[in-house]
């Protein structure tokens, strides 16, 4: 099945890098793999694209080795080639660079790119002559890393680096990337891409895992659709859209940005004055923030993760505590004491629908319906008596809630660990909007969720507005904070850098604002309101203006 | 890694643990020149092969319930309470103040006051490190290693200068008096015409199935519950859910150490009639065995315990009937904590080869 559009053929002429033919792969009774054959011209960057649990993954651990495929063949740069193993695919050229990095923490960078690739005994000719390639490397590719920084150290978007060295200091000519981006601040990701070019320019072929169809738009020659563990087409990517592109990974038509009538703010049910934060070693995390919010309005805060946001989310739902005035409906929330627990903060009427959505939002070995009642499992209607919980109940609710909001497969007694991510957060959005909360806190709604789920979630928080609720939305996508919210602001260093309303902030505004800095283009957003900190830190660096 | 059915994974795994455990142990027994098969028959019939083999094998069992238990109820809330051996002995003081208190006319007004009594000294010697554990963030696995060295030091210097009776030798309480007898089950009707002799198994095994029972009702039906198994698989999210991580932390430990305390109505009040020194002899670590045997579950500690009854039992017969050492019954226990508990992922990994779908080679 080719999903209506004929599959882009590679010119005769150029030569495959990757060729795999009738791939299968099964896992119990779940086909990841169904006859998916491809073709990857040499030179040049392709990109796989489907929504998570579409078998992209799969794919290419079949390709490094990770698993066996059931049947079909694979063809590196024309050669039919069996890769049992990790080892083999390293001597086919193939190198892959994880979504989570495979990096001796405490080592160098030095030491982790010959680790497993020491020539001899003795480490000091391979350091050695390790040193001299990563420099020229580096060189080459725009893949400057100090050789002797410890991993620890460096920022994620290094130590991405690091692996790809790795790579090419074992003469991988192939080069798989999954997710690479997903964990990079967008300055980060374009100096990313900038090596990834680099890397084509010289004759290398990569593949790009990925479900952001942005990534693919920008970068990638030809682009391969899986759904459902079939590929649905391959075409060049210049001659598609990410609309068409959405639709051949969902099967449906999709709407990227949903469609939202204007806020119709009311009273003001959240005030912020001077909110401060600390973490476990005193340093301050949130310092000093002012803002408010209204019924029937989102107000998106944008920002480089770690820049707070984390803090803010979780001191207003009680799993940290801080100083300074909140206010919620007129009353002030207890920010050090005895009801500043997320039970008070949910009787205070916060929802909370967390960033970390496996480590906070549930509890993955716990079943569905244990997870519908997390948090609310003091609820009097979950409880069958004075000692007993009323499972049963919990149970029907969370059939009713499955259907309400589409989760896949909808069965209750499944442990949350078997949903998938989109799936999960829907669990998770189902009890926390269905509690009918004068606040919802909502972190990274759509993190790692496949590009279905995510217009259902946009929706649903869309339509929490609508009901005259006030929502307060974190992100670090800025096309979601941009689509979902009424009012925008900016954090940056545990400050906010500006806030102001969302028709007139530009894509350029935020990322200056997001950078710590002010300026002309943030000047330019009417109605915006920018920190006095974001001039002074643009004069005192002295950087673009 | 592969999956195997579950059926497999609980009823499979654990019986093959076993087999090998036995296996290594006849190894063992063949090497130092006896005969399994001799030991194996002892063992059987010793523990096993008569009412009143049952009798000694079901009274051990009953108290590794209660110490099965207590580990359980810590673990489900990533507690591991290594304690159970003190908590148990401090029990058993709670038990004898009772007993020795008053004239008692009959056991069934004696025994809930035991019970109380051995409850809550359990639970008191379970507090002072669930306190440090909760605000200090000692380790809990130290510290109640520690409380067994404190509790033991503790009871010897008790029976030898406060409690032991004027002119006895041995460092022992009193007798009970006869109103805080336990009936045996050789005493209950019908169960008589089963128990024929004089055995220790009493009324407490009775008791330890209701403990069971409500061990389950605690962790899967309760608020409580829901929070200590919440609160025990993520902390962060526990904080996330408004669960305080202080009361969980403090509850699941009393209510673990109540059950070690009320293992002493078995062998203190049952048993013993008195209190001796280490009254506990080992039950406590035999728990931590039993709730890994038994997954954690009221049903799996159930199960787990008869059989650490029938293997305590049967290598008491070892060594009183054969030429083999008593001390193999440790190796035999060893080995079989040391398949079930420990080696129990190997054996889940070799059958994951055989139930694992057919793979086609890539040409």
């Amino acid at each position: 099945m080719k999903g209506g559009i004929a599959a882009g053929r590679q010119e005769t002429a150029a030569p495959l890098a990757i060729e795999l033919r009738g791939i299968s792969k099964a896992f119990g009774t779940v086909q990841a793999n169904k006859d998916i054959s491809i073709q990857v011209a040499k030179g040049t960057i392709h990109g796989i694209i489907g929504e998570n649990g579409a078998g992209k993954s799969t794919l290419m651990s079949i390709l490094y080795g990770f698993y066996k495929a059931d049947s079909g063949d694979i063809l590196i740069n024309g050669t039919p080639t069996t890769i049992p193993d990790s080892q083999a695919a390293i001597r086919a050229g193939i190198g892959m660079v994880f979504q989570h990095f495979k990096l001796v923490q405490n080592f160098s960078v030095l030491e982790n790119v010959i680790l497993g690739a020491e020539d001899g005994a003795l480490l000091r000719p391979s350091l050695a002559k390790a040193r001299k390639v990563l420099a020229d490397l580096a060189r080459e590719y725009e893949l400057e890393v100090h050789p002797d920084a410890v991993i620890e150290e460096l920022s994620v978007g290094h130590q991405q680096r690091v692996e790809i060295l790795k790579a090419l200091y074992r003469h991988a000519d192939i080069l798989i990337l999954d997710e690479p981006t997903g964990v990079l601040t967008p300055a980060e990701a374009d100096h990313l891409f900038r090596i990834l070019r680099n890397l084509k320019e010289q004759g290398k072929t990569v593949v790009l895992i990925t479900h952001k169809l942005r990534e693919i738009m920008e970068i990638t020659d030809t682009v391969s659709v899986m759904r459902r563990g079939e590929m649905t087409a391959t075409v060049r990517t210049a001659e598609t859209s990410p609309e068409q592109l959405a639709e051949l990974m969902v099967g449906r038509k999709v709407l990227l940005h949903v469609p939202k009538g204007t806020a119709k703010p009311g009273r003001r049910v959240l005030e912020i004055k001077d909110l401060r934060v600390r973490d476990v070693d005193g340093v301050e995390r949130l310092k000093g923030i002012d803002l408010s919010i209204r019924a029937g309005e989102i107000l998106g805060i944008a920002g480089v993760a770690g820049n707070g946001q984390t803090e803010l989310l979780q001191v207003l739902g009680g799993i940290t505590q801080g100083t300074g005035t909140v206010i919620l409906n007129d009353k002030s929330l207890d920010l050090t004491g005895k009801s500043s627990d997320g039970q008070s903060r949910r009787r205070d009427g916060i929802s909370h629908v967390p960033e970390d959505r496996q480590h906070l939002g549930m509890i993955m070995d716990f079943t569905a319906w244990e997870n519908v009642a997390f948090g609310y499992h003091n609820d009097p209607a979950y409880q069958k008596n004075r000692w007993l919980m009323d499972n049963g109940a919990i149970l029907e609710d969370t059939k009713g809630k499955m259907e309400r909001f589409d989760v896949r497969p909808p069965i209750p007694t499944l442990q949350a660990k078997s949903f998938s991510g989109g799936n999960q957060q829907k669990i998770i959005l189902a009890r926390e909007i269905e509690r009918n909360p004068d606040l919802l806190l909502v972190g990274q709604p759509t993190r790692g969720v496949d590009i279905g789920a995510i217009e259902f979630i946009h929706k649903r928080i869309v339509a929490l507005r609508d009901s005259g609720k006030a929502v307060l939305l974190v992100s670090v996508e800025l096309d979601e904070i941009m689509s979902l919210s009424d009012r925008i602001a900016v954090m940056f260093d545990g400050h906010l850098m500006g806030i102001g309303p969302a028709e007139s902030a530009t894509q350029v505004g935020l990322g200056c604002l997001m950078a710590g800095l002010g300026g002309a283009d943030t000047r330019a957003m009417s109605g915006w309101d920018i920190s006095a900190a974001a001039d002074e830190q643009r004069l005192s660096t002295g950087t673009r203006g | 890694m592969a999956r195997i059915p579950r059926w497999a994974d609980l009823v499979l795994v654990p019986l093959i643990s076993l087999l090998l455990a036995g296996i290594i142990s006849a190894l063992v027994i063949l090497a130092i020149g006896q005969s399994p098969k001799e030991a194996l028959t002892t063992m059987v019939t010793g523990a096993v092969g008569s009412s009143y083999a049952w009798g000694y094998t079901l009274y051990y069992a009953t108290s590794f319930m209660f110490t099965g238990l207590a580990v359980t109820v810590a673990f489900h809330g990533s507690l591991f309470n290594i304690g159970g051996e003190g908590q148990a002995q401090l029990g058993g003081l709670g038990v004898a103040l009772v007993c020795l208190a008053v004239p008692w006319p009959h056991w069934t007004l004696a025994l809930p006051m035991a019970m109380i009594a051995g409850a809550l000294f359990g639970a008191a010697w379970a507090a002072i490190p669930a306190y440090l554990q909760a605000r200090r963030g000692s380790h809990i696995v130290i510290t109640t290693i520690m409380f067994n060295y404190i509790g033991a030091a503790l009871i010897v210097y008790l029976l030898v200068n406060v409690l032991r009776p004027p002119g006895q030798m041995d460092p022992a309480t009193a007798r009970f008096p006869s109103g805080a007898a336990l009936p045996t089950l050789h005493d209950l009707p019908l169960l008589g015409l089963i128990f024929d002799k004089k055995i220790p198994a009493n009324v407490t095994l009775f008791v330890a199935l209701i403990a069971c029972w409500l061990v389950w009702l605690l962790l899967w039906r309760t608020r409580l519950g829901y929070e200590i198994r919440a609160f025990g698989r993520s902390e962060p999210a526990a904080r996330y859910a408004g669960i305080s991580p202080f009361r969980v932390t403090m509850l699941a430990m009393l209510i673990s150490g109540a059950l070690a305390g009320l293992m002493s109505i078995n062998n203190v009040m049952g048993e013993s009639g008195r209190l001796l020194q280490n009254s506990s002899e080992g039950a406590g670590f035999i728990g931590i065995a039993v709730a890994l045997m038994g997954r954690n579950h009221p049903i799996g500690v159930f199960l787990a315990a008869i059989l650490f009854g029938i293997l305590y039992q049967g290598g008491a017969e070892i060594g009183l009937w054969t030429s083999i050492p008593i001390e193999l019954r440790t190796v035999v226990q060893g080995l079989v904590i040391l398949f079930t508990g420990a080696l129990d992922h190997m054996v889940r990994m070799m059958l994951g080869v055989f139930f694992r779908p057919r793979r086609i080679e890539v040409a």
